[in-house]
């Protein structure tokens, strides 16, 4: 029975065969899907520039134009502000976790990431519907003397900020734990004090990766979807304050694609959207996951 | 003030600090499941559960939102099982094939972290741009393949970090022993790791499950159950947004309802995860 029968090595041979479709299936991904948006928006840079559809202001689908720059903007501030608010609370916490916490405190802290990472996007709408617009409204903006009906650019970012917590707070964790302990052995034996070595070493060496962390959450914030879309007021304008409502590039595509089909060249623009919104996150993503990866070669 | 009295201030407050941040991810945990279920629990019924919406169920008259339950889960099961059929052996193939090659394999981790960090929303409009091309309508076909893509990637990583931790004895030893290299895969390889593998499924599930921006596109809305795969299927994620969009007080409060069932499918998938990462050593070799 110990022969490699025929049977067997042909039986192996299909499945590494299966083995590698996959694979070059799965690798081929992220081109087929640039290649894809690309293909359908196409149509749009023949009377367009790529210059014209980013960086002007006019979303008139009706008689042709597609100016994605108000988007683009409240994108930008939603997802600024979201990991502005959650930055300083994660990484805190990381320090805290991998520093100072008891191993109770990790236990318990674990599962609680992990539920507040598996919780949908849509609860989080939800919640921000029944709390934070609200909150916004008749607490926050009266006591700066403002009005509005909550929906806005901040009550985005704060649903926004809560979603990406968990997702930045991993990485930071990973990134604290990857700095080899004989760096703060080394600075503790000279006397330093344990928050002297956090401050000097730990949080020194991992600058890179604690900027990477805050990358990787800029790019999930960037593509959130349907949380922001319920709380952010999706009124097509460039905002200019935090108490402004507005209108992120993927609550554009989410909203509008029932009625893409019925005007002409508006499915290319909402394609182009998706793949401006792909290239951005992309971006973001390859030089975070690039830093990270290289991180432990720039700590040695 | 001496400077140790400052540095003392200084680590003291900053321990605070470090506390209150943390205290403050449990807090919004808490927040968030509290008032899900605080704004949802007058609203349920057995009705929710049990029938598909009647006429004028978006006026507020009779009727549940078994439509959307069902649809959620027909869906869900399918993208599953689907990106375990093509995740499990490009797993395997990383972690037994490529073994030598770890170069080689970690630029196909970073590349499937990429795919990860895709937001859902792309892939709906991509799933969009199949399904014209393929010449299918909005179906419940249509939202499977989509839900796959955007779940593969997290299938087979989550199904990786298992993997490669397996010693390198046992890959050796079953070497030895004349085992080729699929037997290594399927019937040692995915054995020992099998709890793993649970945990990789559930956690695709509940992402699969729990996402809207993907199946907006490709999936449809229906007030029916789904009987083929041709037909729209309406999902859980969608069902909630439509009926919070609603001006109708009923409408709303049934809404945060479907909200709690959500909130308690995605809990009860992660007490899952929990159990499974614990227990399920029966065919574990133990080192």
């Amino acid at each position: 029975m110990g022969f490699i029968t025929i049977k067997r090595q042909l039986r192996n041979k299909i499945h590494v065969y299966l083995m590698i479709i996959g694979l070059v299936f799965v690798l081929l991904m992220p081109v087929l899907l640039g290649a894809g948006l690309y293909y359908k928006s196409k149509v749009l840079f023949h009377d367009h520039s790529i210059w014209n559809l980013l960086f002007t202001k006019d979303w008139r689908p009706m008689s042709g134009k597609f100016g994605l720059l108000p988007f683009i903007m409240s994108s930008f501030w939603v997802t600024f502000i979201s990991v502005l608010i959650s930055a300083p609370i994660c990484l805190l916490t990381a320090i805290h976790l991998t520093q100072y916490a008891k191993k109770w405190v990790l236990k318990f802290m674990h599962p609680v990431i992990d539920i507040l990472a598996g919780i949908p996007s849509v609860i989080f709408g939800v919640w921000g519907i029944l709390i934070i617009v609200p909150f916004i409204s008749n607490t926050v903006a009266p006591m700066l003397g403002k009005q509005t009906s909550g929906y806005t650019i901040i009550s985005g970012a704060l649903v926004l900020s809560v979603m990406i917590i968990p997702f930045i707070l991993n990485i930071l964790i990973e990134v604290f734990r990857s700095i080899p302990d004989e760096l703060s052995e080394a600075a503790l034996s000279l006397g330093a004090s344990k928050w002297q070595t956090i401050k000097y070493v730990l949080i020194k060496k991992a600058v890179p990766g604690i900027i990477s962390a805050f990358g990787l959450g800029v790019s999930r914030a960037f593509g959130e979807t349907i949380a922001v879309l319920m709380v952010v007021g999706n009124v097509i304008q460039i905002p200019h304050g935090l108490f402004q409502a507005g209108y992120p590039l993927p609550a554009l595509i989410a909203n509008n694609y029932g009625e893409m089909m019925s005007i002409p060249n508006y499915d290319a623009a909402l394609m182009l959207s998706a793949l401006v919104l792909f290239v951005i996150v992309t971006v973001f993503n390859l030089a975070s996951r690039y830093t990270i990866a290289h991180l432990e070669k720039t700590i040695k | 003030m001496t400077d140790r009295k400052i540095r003392f201030i200084e680590e003291a407050f900053f321990r605070a600090l470090m506390f209150f941040s943390t205290s403050t991810i449990v807090l919004l945990l808490l927040l968030i499941v509290l008032s899900i279920i605080y704004k949802g629990l007058p609203s349920m019924s057995v009705e929710m559960l049990t029938q598909t919406p009647k006429g004028g169920f978006y006026f507020g008259n009779e009727g549940g939102i078994l439509n959307a339950i069902a649809g959620s889960l027909y869906l869900s099961v399918g993208a599953t099982v689907l990106a375990f059929l093509i995740g499990l052996p490009v797993a395997l193939y990383m972690n037994v094939h490529l073994i030598k090659r770890q170069k080689l394999v970690n630029t196909i981790r970073f590349f499937l972290d990429l795919l990860w960090g895709v937001p859902s929303i792309v892939y709906g409009a991509f799933g969009f741009t199949i399904m014209v091309f393929l010449g299918l309508r909005t179906s419940l076909l249509a939202g499977i393949i989509t839900v796959t893509l955007l779940i593969i990637p997290i299938m087979i990583r989550a199904m990786d970090e298992t993997l490669k931790v397996v010693p390198r004895g046992l890959l050796e030893a079953s070497y030895s022993l004349g085992s080729t290299q699929s037997e290594i895969s399927y019937r040692i390889f995915f054995r020992q790791c099998f709890s793993g593998m649970v945990t990789a499924v559930l956690l695709s599930f509940g992402r699969a499950i729990g996402d809207a921006a993907s199946v907006l596109f490709t999936a449809g809305f229906t007030d029916h159950i789904p009987t083929s795969l041709n037909q729209p299927a309406a999902t859980l994620p969608l069902s909630i947004f439509f009926q919070l969009s609603s001006p109708i007080p009923e409408v709303q409060n049934r809404a945060y309802a479907s909200a709690l069932v959500l909130t308690v499918i995605i809990l009860i998938i992660s007490i899952l995860v929990r159990f499974f990462e614990k227990r399920y050593h029966k065919h574990k070799i133990k080192f």
